[in-house]
């Protein structure tokens, strides 16, 4: 029996799906977590990033911050968190772990992003809402937050592909992901298990970054959708041989 | 430094020194592991990506296609790429992960390679055809040098990015530090999993600092017309 056919049996047998721990299982896991964290992360770091393009202040911290929190490992301070007392004694410390690992991978996308957002709106357009006799609260939030909102969106959408792909690291610290075939898999050398594992893990990093495109596309205002497609940098384009 | 690792070791139990300074060799031998999977990752990616690059950008019916493929291949979480290549090139090889690591490399450097080549001004090319270069002498002489900003900035991305991705390869029995947090969670202790946590996020600021610095050094005008402008 050839590898592939292994791998078609693999997805064609019912109880690797519905059973306990099975895909179903693992992929509601996954999902679960992915979202508890990115919410927690556009709750936080969205308002925050906004309100310091807002104000112009804290440009430095955000910016250091962020650049210094994306070089931080995630399996380490995913293992880290894991094995900590306070959290070991919970019922569900693997969850707990890694949702707080995976909000520090997603707040540095989001916070950035809603900072650069608001930080670059034209100051023409802030001067003239100004002078419609908007206060910088209706500033905030009926002109810049819905031009920054490409930017936020975009922001949104690295953050939450690289958490449901990371997500993958909770199986490690027994939680109950898509994670878990590649992880049993790659320790026991199984080639099917982690293979199967590995197909799923990467469909749903697809579906996700497809459906936060097209989220990004509903919520972008449509006056402001135009500009958002063009390449940041400008080099893809045009000005070929 | 000293004064980052003092503040973490104030925190109490989180740093043992006296681990640290009882393993230290295996922790050096760890970081070195960690320089050599990331360096020749880079290296090898860089070494694919610059003709796929220029091939991409001289034949613009490619351009579609190479860059597409490498922003969905992107998406692809590297663990999932690693276990793609495990039953492959062998479960617990440097082979397997350098395929997974290169890979993520080239996702991001021939992307860099089209778009520096992409935005050297007409004027240059012009004036080096006026000059009688042929496209040889241009692709070396006036492009390459031209795009270099663009290639540093993917480099400085593509070894930030690998510097941590090594970490996770510790799952077949390679990744560097990577292979200290293994160690600190399966004993349940945190000194090890601090110290990899530390010397990946110093390991990754050394390299984008030096990359920065080759750049100063290669183009110093991009630094002086940022500076002007």
């Amino acid at each position: 029996m050839g590898f592939l056919n292994q791998v078609a049996h693999f997805f064609a047998t019912g109880s690797n799906w519905t059973g306990s721990g099975g895909i179903i299982d693992q992929l509601v896991g996954q999902v679960e977590l992915s979202a508890v964290a990115i919410t927690a992360a556009v709750v936080v770091g969205a308002p925050l990033g906004a309100l310091m393009g807002h104000s112009g202040r804290g440009s430095f911290v955000v910016v250091n911050a962020a650049n210094a929190a994306r070089a931080v490992p995630s399996f380490a301070l995913l293992t880290l968190l894991a094995i900590q007392p306070a959290i070991v004694r919970l019922q569900d410390g693997g969850f707990v772990a890694a949702a707080i690992a995976m909000f520090a991978l997603a707040v540095p996308p989001v916070l950035t992003n809603a900072y650069i957002g608001v930080r670059e709106v034209d100051p023409a357009v802030r001067s003239a809402a100004l002078a419609m006799g908007m206060k910088p609260g209706q500033v905030l939030r009926r002109v810049e937050l819905p031009l920054a909102a490409p930017l936020l969106m975009a922001g949104v959408r690295t953050a939450a592909v690289e958490v449901v792909a990371t997500a993958t690291l909770a199986a490690y610290v027994n939680f109950t992901d898509l994670g878990n075939y590649i992880i049993s898999g790659l320790a026991n050398q199984d080639d099917v298990e982690t293979f199967c594992g590995a197909v799923l893990v990467a469909a749903l990093a697809l579906l996700v970054d497809l459906a936060m495109a097209g989220a990004g596309r509903l919520l972008t205002p449509a006056a402001v959708a135009r500009p958002a497609r063009r390449v940041p940098g400008g080099g893809l384009r045009g000005a070929g041989p | 430094m000293v004064s980052l690792m003092g503040l973490i070791a104030s925190a109490g139990p989180l740093l043992q020194w006296s681990w640290v300074s009882s393993e230290r060799w295996e922790i050096l031998h760890f970081l070195y592991q960690h320089i050599e999977l990331t360096v020749l990752a880079v290296g090898i990616g860089l070494a694919i990506s610059l003709p796929l690059g220029v091939l991409a950008w001289r034949v613009p019916a490619l351009r579609p296609p190479v860059v597409g493929a490498t922003g969905v291949l992107y998406v692809v979480p590297s663990i999932a790429l690693l276990s793609l290549a495990a039953p492959i090139t062998g479960f617990f090889s440097v082979t397997t992960a350098e395929v997974a690591l290169v890979s993520y490399t080239l996702l991001i450097l021939v992307r860099n390679v089209v778009a520096g080549l992409a935005s050297v001004p007409a004027d240059a090319r012009d004036a080096a055809r006026g000059l009688g270069y042929t496209a040889a002498q241009q692709l070396v002489r006036v492009q390459f040098p031209l795009a270099v900003p663009s290639l540093l900035a993917g480099i400085r991305v593509a070894t930030v990015t690998t510097v941590g991705l090594v970490n996770v390869t510790a799952f077949i029995g390679q990744g560097g530090l990577g292979q200290l947090i293994e160690q600190g969670f399966s004993e349940d202790f945190n000194t090890p999993i601090v110290v990899a946590l530390v010397l990946s996020v110093l390991l990754a600021g050394v390299a984008d600092a030096l990359i920065v610095g080759l750049e100063r050094v290669m183009v110093p005008w991009a630094h002086k017309r940022r500076v002007a402008t």
